[in-house]
């Protein structure tokens, strides 16, 4: 089973970046749960989202204390709050930053487990003319815990837009787009 | 049908599939989903239901006495201060015998406000004459929100549907989906014998009634809560035929030749089975029994069930203010003694307001119990699973 632990800000899509990838896990044949941590809901206040993939039946129902995989949607988060709680030693953590990775390794207090990063901000940006990067970081945890390939990633993603942009069609080709370079763009290990 | 969805998307599912004559609700925190996909299903006419959007619970259930006393399929939903605001019309319900279906995805009830999940609520209302059926997770939801029509109208009484606040209300999770003709095929049309709007037959439903008559009817009450546990035994094998899933009263995990057991109810059931596996590889014998129907109460079965056992540890998530217990252990002990059954039992008052629950939590738990069961001295009785917060 894979645990997966989301922190972003309200308003910044963690939540629905959890819930994305429960679909398109559940779409390969997994067992999944995705599940916010519903706090004092604010924009811009720190939010946690979880996702659980496995073979088999889940059955837990705590939150992740433990998780393989940490996902940073805003790295002013670092040092806010304890990211690295609880993440196993051969865990892995991707951070949404411009910096480079030896700075995020600092930041992180000589963190020495993997680290992966991704520019979410500047993809979403460029592709969606906003700031969703959620998106961009998706596709960017897919690729580093190999729940799929690119394929079936771009397959899954088109359907679940189809269906969750049914009225706003025109942004499913952007958002196509920010996977693509997400997949191929995110640096690290 | 494979699908994944959240606990109020799967019972929401359920209640379109049912497609019942009315459904009166007001929106409450962690339940708000569930008149809310339902209400879109109305709009889109995917079902043609009477959706009525009350000013409150207390009309809500109102609304719902009236539609089922007219003789209608009903439904609603609620939490928390909702279902303590309905509280006065949900004894109405069952004392009418009305077949309502009331969903309550648990929440803990103010102050100080909370809106995550405990069973205050439901525990709150358990002597109200409803039966009351718990639900691990979404699938269990759904399953028991189609078993939940076909129970209400067998026993005449109504039944409320528990699942957890978040943990299972608002967590995607897999799920298998029942076609919408086999579930109208399981609950069949509503067989009307009394009702308002019969023109054949006049009669008045919640007239007063002097001493005698009314002693007589809450007799009734209660004896068909007592024959309500022949019916869900018998709608949940029917239901078996359907889903291939099996349901009863209660079910247990690894309890036949367990030493040290445990009760829970609801997603905590699940955590706890994980540990449990977790023990068993190193030679622990444990084993858990987890209610399904908290009214009826099966008071033969469960000590039955725990009747090999060194020491059991009994959860729950309401506390009961300066009571001796919680209400799960009462209702459990209370059977024990009576089936003279000396099993040295904890309670344990856990996750109130969602302070979440751990399998690290559940393995303490058996460490005690464990300790417990290989000593003479007294122990503390009632306890509580919280960790006191650094510096607060």
């Amino acid at each position: 089973m894979i645990e997966i632990r989301w922190h972003g800000r309200g308003g910044q899509g963690a939540k629905t970046a959890s819930l994305l990838l429960a679909d398109i896990a559940f779409n390969t044949g997994k067992y999944i749960q995705g599940f916010p941590e519903y706090g004092p809901e604010r924009m811009g206040a720190p939010l946690t989202a979880y996702n659980r993939i496995s073979d088999t039946r889940i059955r837990i129902h705590s939150n992740i204390y433990e998780p393989d995989y940490v996902v940073i949607v805003d790295d002013t988060l670092i040092g806010t709050i304890d990211v690295l709680e609880g993440l196993k030693k051969d865990g892995a953590i991707l951070v949404n930053t411009n910096e480079n990775i030896e700075d995020i390794r600092k930041k992180l207090g000589g963190f020495s487990g993997k680290i992966y990063t991704i520019d979410a901000t500047k993809i979403s940006r460029e592709y969606l003319k906003a700031n969703f990067p959620n998106t961009a970081l998706l596709a960017a945890i897919v690729k580093i815990t190999g729940i799929m390939g690119k394929d079936e990633l771009e397959k899954n993603m088109k359907e679940a837009f189809l269906h969750k942009f049914a009225r706003k069609p025109e942004v499913i080709e952007p958002n196509m787009q920010v996977i693509k370079k997400a997949y191929d763009e995110v640096i690290g290990g | 049908m494979k699908e994944r969805l959240s606990g109020n998307e799967a019972v929401a599912t359920a209640m379109k599939q049912i497609n019942p004559d009315t459904v009166a609700a007001y929106p409450i925190t962690p339940s708000t989903e569930v008149p809310q996909y339902f209400s879109s299903f109305v709009a889109n006419g995917s079902v043609d239901t009477e959706f009525i959007p009350v000013e409150s619970e207390h009309s809500a259930m109102s609304a719902c006495i009236g539609a089922a006393a007219a003789g209608g399929r009903v439904m609603s939903a609620t939490s928390s201060q909702g279902l303590a605001y309905m509280f006065e019309m949900l004894y109405v319900a069952s004392g009418l015998r009305l077949p309502i279906v009331l969903i309550c995805a648990n929440r803990a009830l103010s102050a100080p406000i909370n809106i995550h999940n405990d069973h205050s609520d439901s525990m709150g209302v358990r002597d109200c004459g409803f039966i009351q059926l718990y639900s691990e997770n979404n699938q269990e939801a759904y399953d028991n929100t189609i078993m939940a029509i076909k129970i209400a109208e067998k026993a005449h009484l109504p039944v409320m549907v528990c699942y957890d606040g978040f943990i299972t209300s608002h967590s995607v999770e897999n799920i298998e989906l029942l076609d919408t003709k086999v579930v109208r095929e399981f609950i069949g049309q509503k067989k009307l014998d009394e009702y308002l709007l019969d023109e054949k037959r006049n009669i008045s439903m919640g007239p007063l009634d002097v001493q005698e008559y009314y002693f007589k009817h809450r007799i009734e009450l209660a004896e068909a809560m007592e024959q309500a546990k022949d019916i869900v035994k018998e709608v949940s094998d029917e239901f078996y035929k359907i889903s291939g899933r099996k349901y009863d009263m209660f079910e247990t995990y690894k309890l036949e030749d367990a030493e040290y057991g445990i009760i829970a109810l609801n997603s905590t059931a699940g955590t706890i089975k994980d540990e449990i596996d977790e023990l068993r590889e190193n030679g622990i014998k444990v084993g858990l029994l987890k209610p399904r129907c908290f009214r009826p109460f099966d008071y033969i079965n469960i000590p039955e069930a725990l009747k090999n056992l060194k020491s059991l540890a009994i959860l729950d998530k309401a506390d009961s203010v300066n009571g001796f217990s919680g209400p799960l252990f009462s209702e459990i002990t209370s059977a024990m003694y009576y089936k003279k059954l000396n099993v040295k039992t904890v309670n344990y008052i856990y996750g109130l307001g969602g302070y979440d629950i751990k399998k690290d939590d559940i393995k303490k738990v058996f460490d005690e119990i464990i300790e417990i069961s290989k000593s003479d001295k007294e122990f503390k009785v009632k306890r509580y699973i919280y960790n006191e917060m650094e510096g607060k």
